[in-house]
């Protein structure tokens, strides 16, 4: 692992991130038509997160039980819209309270 | 009418304040994950403020511990960074019309999961000025999170670190449930995703496709089926 290397791959990471994003802003100048394409485009976004977070969020404290739980909390943090700082130290602190006690 | 360029930017701002503030947990964890794997703390800093992504972060940096060849990194960091194209083509519909070409460059740098969730619901046509606002914090928050992870992980407790992993998880929770509460057919495609991720990652005949992929392939396919059974009407939420 040199520090070349790491260089490298970083490079590659931010130009290819960089891209992703930029190409699409800069090629669709026009609004799209299309009421599937629209359709699927705003179901996308959600349906990603949703599928980047589950199940994998129930291994995310090396503890499959502490994880659940400190889940739980999460959605309940979320779905009285206590937006994104509330819920995600929220979701730290019980993971860390239940670490402790069980 | 859209308000003057100062409103707009301060605008921008205050609704990236929540989003600098939440990321900062996270771009913490990715700080002591980045160094305890052999990142030096400048490398893991430099990897934050030009990458400014949470999933694809994690998984390239991984495959850099791995040694893996530049290939699979560019390879994973497409796939999973896949959905910001999606975004920016959200985002595209609904930017004022002065919008040019080089404004696009620049603002584009700053689109995150969090950003569009935000963006994509606001009242009015999203100008340079606020998208310049709203990614400030963001990148801010981020870098300065990862500094933090990286130079001080020594000085806190492993059970704590242990904790912060779920941070990224459940700034993902916090950005889809709330729309989803508003919204049925949001929620029937959050569900959908969430019972095909739970099937290709827990039936054995799915271990073929590679974890990097897995995601993916659930969401456009949850995406699809809500597109075909419940179109979306013109107006966004």
């Amino acid at each position: 692992m040199t520090t070349q290397y790491i260089l490298s791959a970083i490079a590659v990471m931010a130009i290819l991130t960089y891209v992703i994003r930029v190409l699409p802003l800069t090629i669709f100048r026009r609004k799209i038509k299309s009421k599937f394409l629209n359709s699927f485009l705003y179901y996308i976004p959600y349906t990603v997160l949703a599928a980047l977070t589950f199940p994998a969020i129930f291994e995310s404290t090396g503890n499959a039980l502490i994880s659940m739980l400190a889940t739980a909390v999460a959605l309940i943090l979320a779905y009285f819209d206590l937006g994104l700082v509330i819920v995600a130290i929220g979701a730290i602190i019980a993971a860390f309270l239940l670490g402790i006690v069980l | 009418m859209i308000k003057r360029a100062k409103t707009q930017f301060l605008d921008g701002l205050l609704s990236g304040l929540p989003i600098g503030l939440g990321y900062f947990p996270v771009s913490f964890t990715f700080g002591i994950m980045a160094v305890e794997g052999g990142l030096s703390p400048l490398l893991s800093i430099l990897m934050s403020f030009t990458n400014l992504t949470s999933a694809g972060q994690f998984a390239g940096t991984k495959l850099i511990f791995s040694v893996s060849s530049l290939l699979t990194i560019a390879f994973a960091t497409i796939v999973i960074n896949l959905r910001y194209m999606l975004m920016s083509v959200s985002l595209s519909q609904k930017l004022a019309t002065n919008v040019g070409f080089f404004k696009r460059l620049v603002f584009g740098f700053g689109i995150t999961d969090e950003v569009f969730a935000i963006a994509v619901v606001r009242k009015e046509p999203l100008t340079f000025k606020f998208m310049l606002g709203i990614m400030t914090l963001p990148i801010i928050g981020w870098t300065l999170g990862t500094a933090a992870g990286a130079y001080l992980s020594d000085l806190l407790p492993e059970s704590l670190q242990a904790a912060m992993g779920i941070a990224l998880y459940a700034m993902f929770i916090a950005i889809i449930i709330p729309p989803a509460k508003r919204e049925k057919p949001l929620l029937a495609a959050i569900l959908i995703s969430i019972g095909l991720s739970c099937v290709l990652n827990f039936v054995p005949v799915f271990e073929f496709i590679s974890p990097s992929i897995k995601p993916l392939i659930c969401a456009i396919l949850a995406a699809l089926i809500m597109a075909i059974v419940h179109p979306k009407e013109r107006q966004e939420p």
